[in-house]
């Protein structure tokens, strides 16, 4: 379907393209096999200036939005969902930053990001905090110009990797939610320490770990927007990010039902195609619907994003990341069984998209609590009339 | 430091099959791309253009859809682009290919380094590098799979041979022809393509580079071909058939039966 | 008079036969509604036309395309040249294989002839490899000996090359199509003019012209193209390795040695500063390459139907197993596999061993080019239409992880090293 691209978005999605076919193909199955972080390929990707493509020019990126970041992330996923990761993590990791950080803090972490060098990653999930974000224990205790980090954060993409940190913290206990802070942490400061790396099911490739803070000081400037806004940042942070990670699982079904339906070609079974028989065209087509209403939805939810990022877009964000998530696992699912025995053969990419799949209907907030908010904002509409 | 990097447009031959119903080229649908050897060459003047700051000016003679070669090549890092396109030079072999070359770098003014492909994938013949070279009376290094060094004047390169590799120093201004092993060509950057689509790529003709129409085209072609015709195929012989321990077995047997081993 | 191509449109049928046979897609056809019959018409666009005449003889039957060359002068006076010589290649001070390949060809062609065949030898106390030549069918051999030709180096090379030619006017000139072969041959022809055709598989003379005939695969190898230098001499032409045989060794054979003692610092208005634009520094051998690829009787060669890099390990094992050496197809040296310096085909190595054994090659022109010269071709692949198993002398088809095993097996077996119960 034309969705109206502009000459410049054509461009990216043909370079992204490119990329993904001449420089992830040939390594995404070893990156997974080997579970190793691909940074040759990310070294690779830093060429292109598409790792800066929602970045502003003055900080060094290409100046354009959410929904640009979305075209790109999309057709890498297409072709590996895993490494694809490293750039829509650092994009979560980012935006804190980019939505609430000073000019002098902009400054100083963007250019870097922007070239595609440096990576950046989000940390507010704890062992006792998943979706439940307002139980989250880690403390940032104010001494005269510096803050003391103490805490562990778990499950933290591109942890270890990344050279940027924002971190969500309670400065103040006794406010509950409204005492939380974000703060800018760099690899490398003293007491700032990582965890093993997680073996997962799937985008193996991607570096899980646990980020520790042992009395970990940072300075004051690091602080973004101020004490007590932490909740605040996160949401506004996931508003701009869960496109991405639609964007993410879009792509890895798009990919899969393209390989679905070549493979169904060429397929021959009693005799013919297997494309001939009606229970496989009946599943592509679902596929192939599902899939093109995730991308409308995707689409006009990031364009809707960048047209006013201050508009209240948690729900299309929501509804956005919740349906190509659920459109993804799906699709993989039925991608695999249309390729039968070599579906589950790890020889073949298609069972590692299905082992991708599922992570995208879990982080960013699990899909349940993706319709918490999408109810939430539908019924604070309903009052607000 | 100024480079300049030759390269050709030709056809994509990887997917050019022959119509076994008429023994002929199947022709339609067949895109053009720049030569492989020569997106080394392109790379490698880039890094090179990184190393010492200065300019890559890419040129190619070619029909004019050769443009877009010229575009490629922009948006992969070069500065600036040439096209010399004129009627007159269709039919040339290589050396008057090497002579519009040499003519149009004439023209183009000083460069210190000329960087080329090894060979075309459709010619083949790894000539024209050395070609141009000769007419513009520089020195040359073919084959080279790495450049050690390089600063005003002089550069070190490796030039490969089936043995292993020569060391060099040669003097500037030279021309240098690229193999695989040199680099990995970086694809197009999105401030590569924004630029290439925007920029204005010089158009010269025979007379704009001052070319004696005698060696030019045809005309300046000592070589010309006498015929084309279809190799004559070679037959298939025998298909071993079975389970894979008795195919195995089977073509052990006949190896052994014809003394092969 | 230029050159001259037309389509007789009344003649014209517009069967496309023309269209279809132009290797410079330089013919198409366009509509001609105004005709009562013949409703297409073949053009002819003098841009990409080379004068080659295919479309002239793909029209026999109709004769609608009139092509007239252009009578041109010859470039030198032809009674001038005599001779074939054959550049004897030195690498380290030994002469290489395929200059004694060239001998064998050259003297075919100085006996049609009726002419002489030289070698060139050039070096540094290289002397001592002339009589070898002449043992090998040279009828002559011209020393150069200096210091400054002790390693190939194109500017001392080819310079003292254009000068003995200027002075000796051969009329043939062929070299190996090797590293050097290449480079070398391209900077003389361009220094003195001359035409030159790089990779020739096939080299014959026309008695009466004294023409070469040039005939070198040309479009990827789909087509093969005879080529001429009618009006240039000498004709230059360069051979790969193991494409002619090796001449015999006959050691009854006389000949003479042609010492020339050269100037260096006056052979080029530049002096001994153009000897030198370019300075040999040293030499750094390969030690990896195990088995020499070109000069391998038995190859086992990996293509994009092994479907992963570990595929190697098994074609490994075949090699060794049977003592050939690896090579590899185009698709799985550029996915990373297997280094370059095992690639067979039309831009990695020309092979023509005993026997080569094609594991999951599809069989592209491209590859075919490079090894179609095999003595015995076995081809191991999934796909029964494929290329290469339509012109292997033996054909398997099935997978290769499963026929390799047994075949390893069965050599073992023949050679008494393993037992197993059925």
């Amino acid at each position: 379907m034309d969705y109206f691209l502009s000459e410049e978005q054509k461009m990216l999605v043909e370079l992204a393209k490119k990329f993904a076919h001449e420089k992830i193909k040939p390594v995404r199955e070893e990156f997974d096999e080997k579970e190793e972080f691909p940074w040759s390929v990310i070294e690779e990707f830093a060429k292109t200036d598409l790792a800066g493509v929602y970045i502003p020019a003055e900080y060094g990126g290409m100046g354009m939005g959410v929904f640009d970041l979305c075209v790109v992330v999309e057709e890498l996923s297409k072709i590996d969902g895993s490494i694809s990761l490293s750039l829509a993590a650092t994009a979560l990791g980012t935006f804190p930053i980019l939505l609430f950080g000073t000019d002098d803090q902009k400054k100083k972490y963007l250019p870097g990001i922007a070239s595609g060098k440096k990576l950046a990653a989000f940390g507010i999930t704890e062992p006792n905090a998943g979706s439940d974000a307002g139980a989250i224990q880690t403390s940032a205790k104010k001494e005269g110009d510096s803050y003391i980090l103490n805490g562990t954060k778990c499950f933290i993409t591109n942890a270890g990797e990344a050279e940027v940190y924002t971190v969500i913290a309670m400065t103040d206990k006794t406010k509950g939610p409204r005492g939380a802070s974000c703060f800018i942490v760099e690899k490398g400061t003293p007491g700032f320490t990582f965890g093993k790396k997680e073996k997962k099911m799937g985008i193996r490739s991607s570096s899980t770990r646990e980020l520790i803070f042992n009395n970990c000081k940072i300075p004051k400037e690091n602080l973004l927007a101020k004490e007590g806004m932490g909740f605040i940042v996160a949401m506004k942070t996931f508003d701009a990010s869960r496109p991405g990670v639609a964007a993410q699982a879009l792509g890895i079904a798009a990919g899969a039902l393209d390989d679905a339906v070549d493979y169904s070609r060429k397929r021959v079974q009693f005799g013919q195609p297997i494309s001939g028989f009606q229970a496989i065209q009946h599943i592509l087509a679902d596929m192939a619907t599902e899939v093109e209403a995730a991308r409308a939805l995707l689409y006009a939810t990031a364009r809707q994003y960048d047209k006013d990022p201050s508009a209240r877009n948690t729900k299309s964000s929501a509804m956005a990341k919740l349906y190509a998530s659920e459109v993804a696992m799906k699709t993989t699912v039925n991608a695999v069984q249309v390729l039968g025995g070599y579906g589950y053969m790890r020889e073949y990419p298609m069972e590692k998209r299905m082992r991708d799949a599922k992570i995208t209907q879990i982080y960013e907030g699990t899909s349940q609590i993706q319709r918490n908010e999408i109810a939430f904002a539908l019924i604070k509409e309903s009052a607000r009339k | 430091m100024n480079f300049i990097v030759c390269i050709k447009q030709v056809p994509a031959t990887t997917d050019v099959k022959i119509d076994s119903n008429t023994n002929t080229l199947k022709r339609e649908g067949v895109e053009s791309i720049i030569n492989p050897f020569d997106e080394y060459a392109i790379e490698e003047a880039v890094r090179l253009k990184e190393r010492t700051g200065g300019k890559v000016t890419v040129i190619t003679m070619g029909p004019p859809q050769a443009e877009n070669a010229l575009r490629e090549a922009l948006s992969r890092g070069c500065d600036e682009g040439i096209l010399v396109s004129d009627r007159a030079f269709a039919g040339a072999d290589t050396l008057a290919t090497s002579y519009t070359l040499a003519q149009t770098i004439r023209k183009i003014g000083e460069f210190d380094v000329i960087i080329c492909g090894k060979q075309a994938s459709d010619g083949d013949t790894a000539q024209v590098g050395p070609g141009v070279a000769e007419k513009l009376n520089i020195p040359h290094i073919a084959y080279v799979g790495k450049v050690e060094d390089i600063k005003p004047g002089t550069m070190k390169v490796q030039r490969m041979m089936e043995d292993g590799h020569d060391i060099f120093d040669v003097s500037l201004p030279a021309l240098i022809t690229v193999v695989k092993e040199i680099n990995n060509p970086r694809l197009p950057s999105l401030k590569g393509m924004i630029f290439s689509k925007k920029a204005v790529i010089k158009k010269w003709t025979a007379a704009d580079i001052s070319a004696d129409a005698d060696k030019i085209g045809l005309s300046g072609s000592p070589t010309q071909v006498m015929k084309i015709f279809y190799p004559p195929a070679r037959q298939g012989g025998e298909k071993l058939t079975g389970e894979p321990q008795d195919q195995a077995a089977a073509l052990v047997s006949k190896m052994k039966e014809l003394k092969l081993i | 008079m230029a050159n001259k191509i037309e389509v007789l449109s009344e003649k014209c049928t517009g069967c496309s036969l023309c269209v279809k046979s132009c290797p410079f897609g330089a013919i198409v056809l366009v509509d001609r509604p105004e005709h009562p019959k013949k409703q297409k018409l073949a053009v002819i666009d003098v841009a990409k036309c080379n004068y080659c005449g295919a479309c002239v003889d793909a029209c026999k039957r109709f004769g609608a395309i009139l092509m007239l060359k252009e009578e041109k002068q010859k470039a030198v006076d032809f009674a001038l040249y005599k001779d074939v010589w054959v550049y004897a290649e030195q690498r380290h001070g030994e002469v290489s294989p395929v200059a004694y390949e060239l001998l064998n060809e050259g003297r075919k062609l100085a006996d049609k002839l009726k002419t002489h065949l030289c070698a060139v030898l050039l070096g540094d106390k290289i002397e001592n490899q002339a009589q070898d030549l002449i043992l090998h069918g040279a009828d002559k051999v011209y020393v150069i000996d200096n210091p400054l030709l002790k390693e190939f180096c194109d500017d001392p090379y080819a310079e003292t090359l254009a000068h003995l030619i200027r002075e000796e006017k051969p009329e043939i000139v062929i070299m190996g199509a090797t590293n050097i072969g290449r480079s070398f041959a391209s900077r003389v022809a361009a220094k003195i003019d001359t035409g030159l055709t790089a990779d020739c598989t096939a080299l014959d003379v026309d008695v009466s012209t004294r023409n070469l005939q040039q005939t070198r695969p040309a479009f990827g190898g789909n087509i093969m193209a005879t080529i001429l230098t009618p009006r240039h001499r000498p004709q230059m032409a360069t051979v790969r390795h193991k494409v002619f045989k090796r001449a015999t060794r006959d050691t009854s054979r006389k000949g003479e040695i042609v010492k020339k003692n050269y100037d260096f610092s006056k052979l080029n208005p530049g002096g001994l500063d153009f000897m030198n634009r370019a300075k040999f520094l040293q030499f750094v051998a390969d030690t990896t390459a195990k088995v020499n690829l070109s000069e391998a009787d038995i190859i086992v060669s990996g293509g994009r139907g092994l479907g992963k890099p570990e595929g190697f390990k098994l074609i490994e094992e075949l090699a060794e197993t049977i003592g050939g050496a690896v090579g590899a197809s185009r698709a799985s040296v550029d996915s990373g596999w297997i280094p370059y310096s095992h690639q067979v085909g039309q831009t990695g190595r020309t092979v023509a061993p005993k026997i080569y054994i094609a594991c999951g090659i599809s069989g592209q022109i491209q590859h075919l080019v490079g090894m179609g010269s095999s003595e015995v071709i076995i081809a191991i692949n999934r796909d029964p239409e494929a290329p290469m198993m339509k012109i292997a002398t033996f054909a398997l088809e099935g997978d290769l992880y499963e026929i390799i095993p047994w075949i390893i097996k069965e050599i073992k077996k023949s050679r008494g090293e393993i037992e197993f119960v059925k």
